[in-house]
């Protein structure tokens, strides 16, 4: 191969490999920026509402690539944090009850553990489906 | 009142427990069938998912479910966020706030359902594969 090709051909490889790199650190600069502003709206949300930030969380999380599993798992990681700050702000607010909590807290590790049993051997589908219904009647209930 | 309590922290914590958002039915529970007010129901079912994420987190750290770079980025302006939001839930009047949360029970449904229809849908396409039709 002449010189000048030699040249020609290891200047291209090396610009095709600055491009790679660029578009790599574009691509993570993206993944930041959109983690960043899902980090705000799951804290708002979960603030305002007082839960329903790890619905918002799990889809985040796996449209940034991470596994099914793994998007639950770090959902839980990213709620607890959020809701610990929150639950001092609504303690403040007076918007907390010791001895109700006491009874709930009860029931629902009871019930958690049941539902993460009962999860393997359900039909996910069926029950989504009667979910998303159940929650839309609710929240018309709520009007009124 | 307490066995009440029990029974909505239950189905509560079932949901949940399937990775269905259970907070998004004690709440309305609360207010609902035990006349919690709004608030309080906010406030409580944060303070219940504390002790239930803290049992769910040890086994998923135990099975290294946790991607902690991801966790990193996410976290702070999450947390920043969910104080600001906290004290702007708790300055509103309870019967604005409440039907703030009915929209937005509303909303999530929908999403719920349209995914949960993909889902048959996909379903019912890879069946049709596998028997050939």
């Amino acid at each position: 191969m002449p010189k000048k090709a030699r040249i020609l051909v290891r200047i291209f490889f090396k610009n095709a490999n600055n491009f790679n790199m660029d578009t790599q650190k574009k691509q993570r600069a993206l993944k930041v920026f959109i983690l960043l502003l899902a980090g705000t709206l799951i804290g708002a949300v979960n603030g305002f509402f007082g839960g329903g930030g790890g619905m918002i969380c799990v889809p985040i999380l796996l449209a940034v690539g991470l596994s099914n599993q793994k998007a639950h798992a770090t959902a839980i990681l990213t709620m607890l944090p959020i809701s610990i700050a929150s639950v001092i702000v609504y303690y403040s607010s007076g918007a907390i009850n010791w001895e109700y909590f006491l009874w709930l807290a009860i029931g629902s590790v009871i019930g958690g553990i049941l539902g993460a049993l009962l999860l393997k051997k359900l039909s996910n589908v069926a029950l989504q489906f009667i979910f998303a219904v159940l929650i839309i009647l609710v929240g018309i209930r709520m009007f009124f | 009142m307490w066995y009440y309590l029990i029974l909505a922290g239950f189905a509560g914590g079932l949901i949940g427990g399937m990775g269905m958002g259970g907070g998004t039915l004690l709440i309305p529970i609360l207010t609902i069938f035990l006349s919690i007010s709004q608030h309080l129901a906010q406030g409580l079912n944060l303070l219940v998912f504390i002790p239930t994420g803290i049992i769910a987190l040890i086994i998923h750290a135990k099975n290294k479910l946790l991607d902690f770079k991801t966790f990193l980025f996410i976290i702070f302006p999450a947390i920043a966020s969910a104080i600001g939001f906290s004290f702007l839930a708790n300055s509103l009047d309870e019967q604005v706030l409440k039907i703030i949360f009915g929209i937005f029970l509303v909303i999530i449904g929908i999403i719920m359902l349209i995914v949960a229809i993909k889902n048959v849908i996909k379903s019912k396409n890879k069946l049709t594969d596998k028997l050939g039709v």
